[in-house]
Formats: structure tokens, sequence, C-alpha cells
């Protein structure tokens, strides 16, 4: 294998730090709080899990952690520094260790370009190497992932949901990241392929050293890939902890609902539909969201004191950090 | 409860149904000989990838492929009559009345440019001699049932005035209100959240128990049919190759495929373990395999794989395609 896609020496994966992060929308409806006074840190070399229904701000909060999103407030740390204190060539430096990887395969992918000259193309753009060089890190890069080096003469509409996805990876292993947000990566790929993705995804963590931010509005998914989850509801943290601590002592009764609103794929007597938690209503408006606890209105142990008062964003145990006046088990 | 599934009849009956596209080129065959049943009051779930003709299928029950390019053999029986013979005004006349249909995405299935309350009253009034009046009264009542609050105010505002869990209760209430006897359910819940359509899951189980409504429930979610419906069909690259009652095949699938859908839902390996997966991709509809179309991709594969597969009864109510279903010890979502 060549040098190129091996992880560098002086690689270590990327800690991210994020402190009252805003990300505020200015519409002429009003002002669309999407991300608001969020604050976690993801350790490096963990997949961080971010779990969120539509409108939660998931992907905005993920764009800003990829560094395509301005913020509006707060501060973000990579390996301890602000990117505002970077010079130019630690700015482009880390331009290239923060990578992103979408939802929809096909949309990521040029129509009119090969898979390899898509694969070539931020390294081309990057000017990085000769172009027989670039050539063969694109080859690897796409070996690496489970493609046949032929697979690069074709084009996206020859190939599969699930080929598409891994020339994604590929074109984002050529520069060799240090940190990957993958925005519901598996949400548009037929459920049988979903398990080799996540597969190879933990693997490049293996092998690279790679942190990742999973982005999923599917709990099944981001419980098994994550070693700690967070769970947004309408732009604001509503829990977060390690994964198996929020998944099976969550204290939020907002993560409850969401747990106990998966389907499980279990036969009638398995099913304990005593624990069910059924929400009223839907997500409300982030042009208009709710005074106090954004999710006061769909709560069931919502009381008067939720309305008047924003809750703490406290320590309950150990790493597991809860916003809600009430929380506790069910 | 209008349940009664042993009955000599069923409401539906569909027997070797293939679909085909017609092209320039020839004939690309989507479906091959599927056949099932659902009986009166029933709720039966259909799952399957993209592209094994699941949707395809369910289009057709209503006679809604494009004429000109689709070509439909086999028969199609509700309560005893082909709907494949019959002339295109009778279909219309039972189309919304005696089977309707939901579709996944609730803001391209209304019209934008009616209010909720006029498509509502259209509905009934194209089948039924009512007065403007009373089936203004009967959609007030249709869009309560589905739990719309205020129905009365809401009846006046267009789709866009709704969220997507409300425009997909205002489907479902538009589907039962001729109080049909088979309601299609293609993906009703994809678009939705998922606190969002646990919601819708649990109204259409009621729904469907209290007016004795049949279900047909295609979606590719294995825990939304398990907690839906009572039957499972399966369909891989378009044929059946598994039928059972729901908690038969989650604990003892027959068929590989079911058995490989079900072990690569992430919710069942443990946490950060390695996640099964099926190899390999469907074959493109014109490249079909002979024999069995999953041979490539099955674990289980061996001589005789090669050759045409039926849909073999294994035991009362339980059929699979794979001529191996009785000697195999398939995983499912749990151990027996």
């Amino acid at each position: 294998m060549n040098a190129r896609l091996t992880p560098r020496p002086d690689t270590r994966a990327a800690g991210v730090r994020a402190d009252r992060v805003r990300v505020h929308f200015r519409t002429r409806a009003g002002t669309v709080k999407a991300v608001d006074d969020v604050s976690f840190d993801i350790r490096a070399g963990e997949t961080f899990g971010l779990i969120g229904e539509s409108g939660s701000g998931k992907t905005t909060l993920g764009r800003a952690l990829a560094g395509l999103q301005p913020l509006s407030g707060g501060r973000l740390f990579y390996d301890d520094r602000e990117p505002a204190a970077l010079n130019r060539a630690q700015r482009r430096q880390q331009r290239r260790d923060h990578q992103i990887i979408f939802q929809d395969p096909h949309a990521a992918l040029n129509p009119r370009m090969t898979i390899a000259q898509s694969v070539m193309e931020p390294l081309d753009i990057l000017r990085d190497g000769d172009r027989a060089q670039r050539r063969r890190v694109a080859d690897e890069a796409l070996e690496r992932v489970g493609l046949a080096p032929e697979i690069g003469r074709r084009y996206p509409h020859e190939l599969s949901g699930g080929q598409k996805q891994r020339v994604n990876i590929a074109r984002t292993l050529t520069l060799r990241p240090r940190f990957i947000v993958c925005d519901e990566v598996v949400a548009a790929l037929d459920v049988s392929i979903r398990g080799a993705i996540l597969n190879l995804f933990a693997d490049l963590q293996d092998e690279f050293g790679i942190t990742y931010a999973f982005i999923t509005h599917d709990i099944s998914v981001v419980s098994h890939v994550s070693d700690r989850v967070g769970v947004l509801y309408l732009g604001r943290m509503m829990e977060q902890g390690p994964t198996a601590a929020v998944c099976e002592q969550p204290l939020h009764p907002y993560t409850q609902a969401l747990l106990s609103a998966e389907p499980l794929p279990l036969p009638a007597d398995q099913r304990d539909d005593r624990r069910r938690i059924r929400l009223q209503g839907e997500i409300p408006s982030p042009l208009n969201p709710p005074s106090g606890c954004p999710f006061r209105t769909r709560c069931p142990r919502a009381e008067q004191r939720c309305a008047e008062q924003v809750p703490e964003w406290r320590e309950v145990a150990p790493d597991h950090r809860v916003a809600c006046h009430f929380a506790g088990p069910v | 409860m209008a349940h009664d599934e042993q009955s000599p009849q069923p409401l539906l009956a569909v027997r070797d149904l293939n679909i085909a596209f017609v092209h320039p080129g020839g004939e690309t065959a989507i479906t091959r000989d599927v056949s099932f049943t659902v009986g009166a009051g029933e709720r039966v779930g259909v799952v399957g990838e993209s592209g094994c003709g699941k949707t395809v299928t369910g289009l057709s029950l209503l006679g809604l492929l494009p004429k000109r390019t689709a070509r439909v053999r086999g028969e199609i029986l509700f309560q005893g009559r082909d709907l494949l013979k019959m002339p295109a005004r009778e279909l219309r006349r039972l189309r919304g009345r005696e089977i309707s249909m939901i579709f996944q995405e609730p803001m391209s299935a209304l019209d934008p440019v009616f209010t909720i309350g006029e498509q509502l009253c259209e509905t009934l009034r194209a089948h039924y001699p009512v007065s403007r009046k009373e089936a203004r009264e009967r959609a007030i009542a249709a869009l309560e049932e589905v739990g719309i609050p205020s129905p009365h105010l809401r009846l006046d505002d267009y789709p866009y005035q709704f969220s997507g869990g409300m425009r997909q209760r205002v489907m479902i209430a538009m589907a039962l209100i001729c109080r049909p006897k088979l309601v299609i359910a293609d993906e009703p819940t994809t678009a939705l959240d998922v606190t969002v359509q646990a919601q819708i899951i649990d109204l259409l189980r009621e729904l469907s128990d209290t007016t004795g409504t049949a279900l047909l429930f295609i979606t590719h979610d294995l825990g939304v049919v398990a907690e839906t419906c009572s039957r499972l069909l399966t369909m891989y690259a378009g044929e059946v190759v598994e039928s059972a009652p729901v908690d038969t095949v989650l604990r003892r699938p027959a068929h590989p495929y079911s058995s490989g859908l079900l072990r690569s839902l992430p919710g069942l390996s443990e946490r950060g373990g390695r996640l099964p997966s099926i190899p390999g991709r469907v074959p493109a509809p014109d490249n079909m395999p002979a024999g069995c179309r999953f041979q490539a991709r099955c674990p289980h594969a061996a001589d005789g794989c090669e050759q045409g597969q039926s849909l073999r009864t294994l035991e009362a109510d339980r059929l699979a395609r794979c001529w191996r279903s009785a000697e195999l010890t398939l995983p499912g979502a749990v151990t027996p």
C-alpha cells in the first residue's frame, strides 16, 4: 500500500469541543435559532452520535462542526485550538483535516464526472502531488473501501446506492482526514447493506484513527456505532452521555419518548407496550419556540416551572448531562 | 371487529401477478407470479428493499399503473371479481370507495390549490349522493376521527398549512371517508419523524380495528410491520419469497433473505460489534438469474438452487420460495 493513504506519523485523531455554540438564521419571519447554546466535547478517536428529529438542528450543527457554517455565537475548538487563531496555512490544513459525508450518495457525486475523477477531485483542488500520484491515491482509496479499480472508469448512474456511498467515503479518505462529520450516511441505503457500510466506517476509524460525529435520526444506528451520544431537540441539547447510559437509562423525558417510539421487530409477546410513551403533537416551529424548556409543550412531565425557567445543563452522573428540571428514570 | 381470516373467500386474492414495463427495446419484467391473499379486516405487511416490486404491486391493485407502458397479467380478485377484467368505469366506482390508498408523501398526494375540506368532500360526493352540507359534516367527523384538533376550523385550510404528521392524518381521513374494505398504505410513515410515526401507526391500527378495514401495509421497516400487522409477505427481486404470520417470521424465518434482512437490523447486534449485512446487490430486472433469484447473495446456496423455485407450503399459512427451507434453521430477530 502506498504511504500516502496510511496515517501520517504526526497524525493524532482530532478532538473537538463546542462551547455554547449558536447558529441563528435571520429570516423575514423572524430569527430561527437552529442551534442554540450547545456545548459538548468529542474526544479524539471516538464516535460521537447526534440524535434528533427533523428540525432539531442536527444538520446545521454538523455543518458547523465541519467548518461549513459560520457560528452566530459560542466557540469551537479543534485540538484545543480555535480556528480563528490559526494562520492561513494552518487553516488550509484544518479544512483538509475536517471532512463531511452527506446523506444522499447520488446527489454528492457529479453525474458527468467518472468515479475516478470525483475521487481525485479533492487532491486536484489542493494540487497535491502530480497526476500519476493522485491517480494512485484514488485507486488505493477505492480499493480500501472495497471497490475494484475498474469502477473508476464508470459514471455514478451505473453504481448502486451502497457503491456510491463507498465512493464518497473513498473521496474523503484521499485527504486522510482526522475528523469526519457523517450526516445520515446510511439513511438512503437499503437495510441489507447498511451493516457493511457501518462496518467500513468502524474499520477506517481503527486503521486511520479518525474521529466521527455521527448524525442520524435512527436510534438503532446511533446506539450501535457511537461511544457517546447527544440528543438534540429544537436546537438545544437535551441529554448527553455514554451511549449505554443514555440508551439504557435515559434521564430526559424526550430521550425516553424517542427511544420508546422506535418500532421494534419483536413478536407481540416480547414487546413491552406498558413502557410505551406516546408524545402528543409534533416539534414546534423553530421560529417561535416555547419559552423555558423547548420540549415542555409535548412533555408528559411538564409543570409551570418548565415554562418559566430554561432548565440548567447539569451533570447528573459522571459524563452524563441533562437539561431538565425533573430528569430521572421513567 | 370484522376479522375472519378463515372465510372461504378472502377479500383480496392476487394470483400469478406478472407486471412488466414495455419500452422500445422490449419488455422488462418487474414482478413474477406474485400471489397472496388478504382476509377481511386482516393487516398484511409487505416488506422488501427498493426495486423488489412492492410499490408496483400496490399500484396495480388499484389499476394505477400507466396503461400504455405497463403490462399486467394474472388475476386480482377483489370479493371474487377480477379487477383486471373490470371495465374502467366500474373500477373507478370501486376506487376510493371499496379500496383506497395512502401514499408515502402526503404533500404530493394532496392537491395544493384546494382546501382539504374540498378534497375530502370531493371523495365522498364522487361515490355517494350526499348534499354539500352533509358531506361537510362527514368531512369534519373524518378529521376528528384521525385526531386533528378543531376539525371544523381546519377544514378550510390548505395542505401547506398542515405539518407533515397532520397531512398524513388528512390522507388517512380521505382514504377512510368512504369506509373502504381495503386500504393500501405505501410507506405511510417513512417521511415522518419517529415520534410522529409512532402516532400514525397507532392510529392506523386503531382505525383498522374499529372499522374492520383490511390493510396492505407496504414498507421496508420490519419494526413497523411487527407493530402493525399479523401477517408478513417478504418480496425479493419481484417475487414473494416468504409468507407467514409476523411473529413466526421474527422467530424462525423460512427464507434466507428474510433471515438476512432481520439480522441486518443494527438494534439486534451487540453494541459496537460487527454488523451482519447481505453481500452483493439485487440483480437487475432484465438480468435475472435462472433459478433462485437470491442465490448469488445467499449464504445457504447449494446445488439445486439453480433450479426454478416455487412458493412451497411448509405448514398451514407458512410458505417460502426456497427448496432448502425445511432443512435450514435460520436465525430470526429473537431466539424462538
